[in-house]
């Protein structure tokens, strides 16, 4: 239904294969939260995982002694910004659910300070998502989520909820914070699921 | 894009469904040396709630298109979309709303969009949490709109808006919100200049302090529902001291813009 605004000829330089419809590149990185930034020590943080069998727990150094990986990949924000290639470090997803067995299929990431964000299992595990505590080679600003946020670059980054501090697995795709608030409950930027 | 969602926030409501509109200038005129207010009539808009925001989509002769979030100056129900969009200058698409866009143009419009950085009046008999808003700059627009549907629903819930502007030139809809501040009920108003005030201002021009905070909005006890709305260095320092000053996390809501 698009027709061509009078007067536009756009800034060009920005169609890059590697972005999805929509989006625009930004050099800085742009913050969107609800709230305050929460501010945890890592002396007090914890993360958990819960299913229908029992929950398990990492302190920092226990999780982070799963084996950390580095990362290099593009983000994409709902909110019409990318970055591409951007160097993050964290522990894959896959190493802590080693230990973690469920039939169910979905997940709901928790975050200190309240956020939750919905996703499908298969959305986190075979690689695609992380534990990250680093990004641009520094620790990861409050602001940005640090300690710790979830990293699931393949989807808008709102489902990469920050100050992680665990998942609840869910029988159904319930939606979380902002899938409640108008965003869509999957999140693929290549689909522009950007919205209900 | 993530945040605290608030022990508190309100479940899920039916909201206006989002969708692809046609746009058309009805009026534009400058609103501060770098900002315009800019009139669309959208024939199909379902109306928005006061807080809102809405996605622009221009398009090129040859496909090519770029997209942007605007918050809506207006709200309720109605075919007529108000914006003030204050120009980046190294930005794409706001230079250009601001100074090619002419009555008769048309823009394709998503939304309306967002169902929590938003505040509608409380039903009748219903008792209301006083608001307080806090605006840094172009971040006024949507704390105008609940302003403005505050003083249209005669609702007597306690208003007051936090307001910090570079200087008297650069404060949006002041003929407005003066106006508000007259209404009945009314807003409370006060302003913050960071780098001129106006002929015989009691202080001189700076950023926002602590103090200032603390003396010119609700206090925590009151328990108000606080949103702010600004650049993300204003909105984290003045989210983290209203945390400080004791408002629970979960009644602080912002919306920090920072993008292009």
């Amino acid at each position: 239904m698009s027709f061509i605004t009078r007067g536009f000829s756009g800034r060009r330089g920005d169609r890059d294969p590697r972005l999805p419809p929509g989006q625009t590149l930004v050099a800085d990185w742009p913050v969107l939260s609800a709230g305050p930034t929460p501010h945890v020590d890592t002396a007090d943080w914890e993360f958990s995982i819960r299913t229908e069998n029992g929950v398990h727990r990492w302190s920092w150094d226990e999780l982070r002694a799963l084996g950390v990986e580095d990362i290099t990949t593009d983000i994409h924000c709902v909110t019409h910004w990318s970055k591409l290639e951007m160097p993050w470090r964290g522990v894959p997803l896959d190493k802590i659910w080693k230990s973690v067995q469920t039939e169910h299929e979905y997940v709901m990431a928790h975050s200190y300070g309240g956020y939750t964000t919905n996703l499908p299992l298969e959305d986190l595990l075979d690689g695609k998502s992380w534990v990250a505590f680093e990004a641009d080679g520094e620790p990861l600003d409050p602001e940005h989520g640090g300690p710790a946020r979830l990293l699931v670059p393949h989807l808008y980054f709102w489902k990469s909820a920050k100050w992680v501090r665990g998942l609840v697995t869910m029988p159904d795709d319930d939606p979380g914070f902002w899938e409640q608030n108008g965003y869509h409950l999957h999140g693929d930027p290549w689909l522009e699921e950007r919205y209900w | 894009m993530s945040g605290p969602a608030p022990a508190d926030a309100p479940p899920a409501k039916a909201h206006r469904r989002a969708g692809w509109h046609t746009a058309t200038v009805t009026d534009s005129r400058p609103e501060t040396p770098t900002a315009r207010r800019i009139a669309f009539e959208v024939p199909t808009w379902p109306g928005n709630d006061a807080g809102s925001h809405l996605d622009v989509r221009l398009t090129a002769p040859d496909g090519y298109q770029a997209t942007r979030s605007y918050s809506i100056a207006s709200s309720g129900e109605g075919t007529r979309v108000l914006l003030a969009v204050d120009e980046l200058p190294d930005g794409e698409v706001s230079p250009f709303l601001v100074h090619d866009l002419r009555e008769g143009d048309q823009v394709e419009m998503h939304g309306p969009l967002g169902a929590y950085f938003v505040w509608t009046p409380p039903p009748a008999g219903e008792p209301s949490r006083p608001v307080q808003l806090i605006a840094g700059g172009s971040g006024v627009v949507p704390l105008f709109a609940m302003a403005r549907a505050h003083a249209e629903a005669d609702d007597a819930t306690e208003f007051r808006l936090l307001y910090s502007a570079r200087t008297p030139q650069d404060v949006f809809f002041r003929a407005e919100l003066e106006q508000l501040t007259a209404a009945a009920p009314a807003l409370w108003l006060d302003f913050v200049y960071t780098r001129q005030v106006p002929e015989g201002w009691p202080t001189g021009p700076g950023r926002i302090t602590r103090e200032v905070l603390d003396a010119a909005t609700l206090p925590a006890a009151s328990d108000p529902l606080v949103f702010v709305c600004g650049p993300t260095p204003f909105v984290e320092t003045v989210a983290g001291w209203l945390v400080e000053s004791g408002h629970r996390p979960g009644s602080v809501r912002t919306e920090r813009f920072g993008g292009s």
